[in-house]
């Protein structure tokens, strides 16, 4: 079923104020509406276990649960929300340890407003 | 003894207790001599260990050269992003006077807010310089301690956390980080 961003839930994880106020903003230049904002893993598995997220966007670098580790936690819970890591961590290690963890995509920093709706998009569908 | 850690007096006091011997070997035993050289050697031996064990010559090869390459991609991210959101906003003063439509200057505030992520990126960056400087200082105190400077104090500093070993903050090609497209082929192998 095809996502409505009007409606659609999306959490955004990152300690950096700056980088969640750009997502943030991209996300509302691309139609979406309801965002939701976690300063680290910890909170947003908080969040994500009270309400149902369309989709996450998470940094990786983040005390005291890294984005990694949130995504672990959330597969571990059996949720399949889908995951979208935004890190500048970008080495080969790096994108296998959040492929096996059950990341749905990953884009690297610095990244523009069109490869992050690309990769939605390869996420979620068009919208 | 071996392994024994010494101060630099008893260092000095051990050459000193050798040359007053063998300037008078009448007065000494030359076994006597011979074990305080034996003694003396073994106190070489045991810093020179310790020397090597503080480990600094890759602070010079590797810690200093990395630090300055970190400072130098956030002085060229910073005036990347600088040039980006100046051409951004002057464009959008351009196309408010030329009439233009609400798109234009959409596209120009989304520049604007991709050019901010380098706030994100030098931050961590210059994280990174700030370890490279505290191991600096780390080996630095343990080179001295070695050397008898700081005399029965352990002033090192604590070690560091005990971070997760993929977390390296950003990488350039160079480092061995990967681009957008080289992340989407690794993906799209699973």
């Amino acid at each position: 079923m095809p996502i409505n961003p009007q409606t659609a839930n999306i959490l955004v994880v990152d300690d950096y104020k700056t980088m969640r106020l750009v997502i943030r903003n991209l996300l509302i230049q691309i139609g979406f509406r309801n965002i939701d904002e976690a300063t680290d893993g910890q909170m947003a598995f908080g969040l994500i276990q009270d309400k149902a997220y369309d989709l996450v966007i998470s940094d990786w670098n983040m005390e005291p649960m890294t984005g990694l580790d949130l995504l672990k936690s959330v597969r571990a819970a059996n949720m399949n929300t889908p995951f979208i890591m935004v890190t500048a961590e970008s080495k080969t290690e790096n994108i296998i340890a959040a492929k096996q963890a059950g990341v749905n995509n990953y884009i690297v920093k610095p990244f523009s407003a069109e490869i992050l709706k690309s990769k939605m998009t390869a996420v979620l569908g068009s919208f | 003894m071996p392994g024994e850690s010494y101060r630099r007096d008893q260092v000095v006091s051990i050459i000193n207790s050798v040359i007053s011997k063998i300037s008078q070997p009448q007065e000494h035993s030359v076994d006597i001599i011979r074990q305080e050289i034996a003694n003396l050697k073994d106190m070489l031996e045991d810093l020179r260990s310790q020397l090597s064990m503080t480990d600094v010559r890759n602070v010079h090869a590797e810690h200093i050269p990395s630090a300055t390459d970190e400072l130098d991609a956030v002085a060229g991210a910073t005036e990347a992003a600088t040039m980006t959101i100046m051409d951004a906003c002057e464009k959008i003063l351009q196309a408010q006077q030329a009439g233009a439509g609400d798109d234009a200057i959409e596209g120009e505030v989304t520049r604007i807010y991709e050019a901010c992520t380098f706030q994100d990126i030098t931050g961590q960056r210059i994280g990174k310089v700030v370890r490279t400087l505290k191991t600096i200082d780390e080996k630095i105190h343990a080179l001295l301690r070695t050397i008898g400077d700081i005399a029965g104090e352990d002033r090192l500093p604590p070690a560091p956390a005990n971070n997760d070993s993929l977390l390296n903050g950003p990488s350039s090609v160079q480092q061995g980080g990967l681009s957008q497209d080289e992340i989407d082929r690794l993906l799209g192998s699973f």
